[in-house]
């Protein structure tokens, strides 16, 4: 099923369509999968449109407003509906303008992360010997260190900021998808198709790339999706320790660190950016969930 | 056989220990500037200091040399001396380590006293709402920031409800010799009763945080497992058999549905080490992870560099003993 349902997406033939559809069919099956590509649109139109949609830019501070509670609370206003910071900014302003750094965060890493780990896990299962061990052996180095912890100290080598944060992330999530790349093509290199095409003449470029690559798709695609949502945890926790995006960027992670001091005083300031961090990491997983169970029944775990 | 099972397995983890050691090695050199002065922190360094520093550390040595150089040094048990407490890092990690280990245990008792009854009871009234709502609270966890679970916990049961403690391991006012190093047995030891209920109220809300990702990742674990085994032929027959259906759930499906789930425990260590991090910066909890990120903030790159390798060295090692524990419960793997 898995083939059948993936090849002919790949084709790019009239089957396309026919492909499509029968992911569909399979997808919407997952209700949770169908609410999270909802929120998910949402979160992506919130982004496009912030400049619209955010009642003020996000960095204007009202000085006659600081630390007003949300509109519904007592002391609060519609002017500013999810209330104003310590210096006087509107959260929801900032909210919206946050979200473009978090799926920027998520779509940026998981293309560095894939990008790489495709190249190292294909060279890996394809050639095999020495060239193998080399990378897989980086890999594990890789993995043995807490995700968190390397992505510290990687931004303390780099310096703080977000485009860094970005990279050490990457780097972090990167051998995951190279196992999983070299794990496929080894599986798929002594399949029938791969020795025809061989037997015609093809070389190892296009081998690895045109032949074998679009067969490992379906696990490539769901690692992909929740290394997105874990790209922007990451992204948040390192914000919020002080070492990804500076102040005065509204990025989730950063907005809560300089909330911290307030967490008695104002509820509002914590609460709101860290409920936007999992509401969307939440839909993105509930996508994940729902393509592992349209795009290949053997991954599913339960 | 098992043996040599164990001697492979150590084999394979020779050429990630080899590449730790570089990474540690490497950290202190990649820094931007110079090393001397990046450890030297924002105190800077006199001249005549910067030379015998360097004579020191060994930076005038070819790198390889410098290299054989810190090996040794490790190898030895020396981690150097931190540049802003004066005192050696090996020192500052064995009182620290206790914090976070403790924390760290509590945190996965929660996890999986919750966990594994609850992924059962999902999998033995499987599509029921019992289960839909378990799957989907379990995702929230999965998905949850725990730096901000843990700001919302200190605000309603520190802030609102005033229950627990804000910060800290234990109440200002108790101090005892530190035994063991875990506050719970060390305030029992002295038979401080009230020390006691102290360290576990300062427990309760960092084991949750901590706890929570795992106790979604073995709640969902759980209940896969037993879905897997119930449908087995053994469980059909013990069922056939005539036995009560909570024996055949908690002996014959249980004790093969643990197996995947000890491992699942076994590799959240590596978890609980960065969670620890994020934790301990929020409920200021004198551990290691947060050691690593003050050390960071206060430049303290001597204990950046060791603790990196000190906590690798570790997350190996419970990798290395997970890997034989399977191997003990599951002989199929020592075949392979």
């Amino acid at each position: 099923m898995t083939q059948t349902e993936i090849a002919p997406m790949a084709a790019g033939s009239p089957d396309r369509l026919t492909g499509l559809k029968t992911f569909w069919h399979y997808f919407s099956v997952n209700r949770g999968a169908v609410i999270g590509l909802f929120v998910f649109i949402l979160l992506v139109l919130a982004a496009l449109f912030a400049p619209l949609l955010a009642p003020y830019a996000p960095d204007v501070q009202d000085k006659t407003a600081f630390l007003r509670p949300p509109a519904w609370q007592a002391g609060g206003s519609t002017q500013y509906l999810l209330g104003t910071d310590p210096v006087g900014r509107d959260i929801l302003s900032r909210l919206l303008y946050g979200a473009r750094f978090s799926l920027l965060i998520g779509a940026v890493v998981v293309t560095l992360a894939l990008t790489g780990g495709i190249t190292l896990g294909l060279l890996a299962g394809y050639f095999r010997g020495w060239v193998d061990v080399a990378i897989m052996r980086v890999m594990d180095l890789i993995l043995a260190f807490p995700s968190l912890l390397l992505a510290l100290v990687l931004v303390t080598i780099l310096g703080p900021g977000l485009f860094n944060a970005m990279l050490a992330i990457a780097l972090v999530l990167q051998p995951h998808f190279a196992r999983l790349v070299r794990a496929a093509v080894m599986a798929e290199k002594s399949r029938e198709y791969v020795v025809a095409a061989k037997v015609a003449g093809a070389g190892h470029l296009r081998l690895m790339l045109a032949t074998i690559l679009p067969n490992c798709l379906a696990p490539l695609i769901v690692q992909g999706t929740l290394s997105f949502s874990n790209a922007i945890l990451e992204a948040a926790a390192l914000g919020f320790l002080g070492l990804g995006a500076q102040p005065p960027t509204p990025e989730w992670g950063t907005m809560l660190a300089s909330a911290r001091e307030f967490i008695l005083r104002a509820w509002w300031v914590v609460t709101f950016p860290g409920l936007a961090i999992l509401i969307t990491v939440l839909a993105i997983n509930l996508i994940g969930d729902g393509l592992r169970d349209a795009l290949d029944p053997k991954l599913r775990r339960s | 056989m098992m043996l040599r099972y164990l001697l492979n397995k150590i084999a394979l983890l020779i050429p990630t220990l080899v590449g730790i050691t570089i990474c540690a090695f490497a950290f202190v050199r990649l820094l931007p500037g110079d090393p001397i002065l990046a450890m030297a922190g924002e105190h800077g360094v006199a001249p005549a200091r910067y030379e015998e520093l360097k004579e020191q550390f060994g930076y005038n040595l070819p790198i390889w040399e410098q290299y054989a150089r810190y090996v040794g040094e490790v190898a030895t048990g020396d981690f150097g001396v931190s540049i802003s407490s004066k005192r050696p890092v090996l020192e500052e990690f064995k009182t620290l380590f206790p914090a976070t280990l403790e924390l760290s245990f509590f945190a996965m008792i929660f996890a999986m006293v919750i966990g594994i009854p609850a992924g059962i009871f999902a999998a033995v009234k499987r599509g029921s709402w019992f289960d839909q709502s378990l799957m989907g609270t379990a995702l929230v966890g999965y998905s949850m920031p725990i730096f901000w679970w843990g700001l919302l916990l200190i605000i309603f049961f520190s802030g609102y409800l005033g229950w627990t403690p804000v910060s800290g391991r234990i109440g200002l006012q108790f101090f005892f010799k530190p035994i063991t190093g875990f506050m719970t047995i060390d305030s029992l030891l002295h038979g401080k009763w009230d020390a006691f209920r102290s360290a576990l109220s300062h427990l309760v809300l960092p084991s949750i945080v901590l706890g929570t990702i795992p106790l979604a990742v073995i709640a969902r674990q759980t209940r896969s497992a037993m879905l897997e085994v119930l449908g087995e032929d053994y469980v059909r027959t013990a069922r056939a058999k005539g036995l009560s259906a909570a024996r055949v759930i908690g002996v014959h499906a249980l004790r093969n549905a643990l197996i995947p789930v000890v491992t699942t425990i076994g590799l959240q260590v590596g978890t609980l080490l960065a969670g620890a991090i994020l934790t301990e910066t929020i409920f200021a909890w004198p551990g290691i992870g947060k050691w690593m990120v003050d050390s960071i903030f206060k430049r303290d790159y001597v204990v950046v560099q060791s603790g990196l390798l000190l906590i690798a060295l570790i997350v190996m090692a419970v990798n290395l003993i997970v890997d034989v524990l399977y191997a003990v419960i599951n002989p199929r793997i020592r075949a392979a």
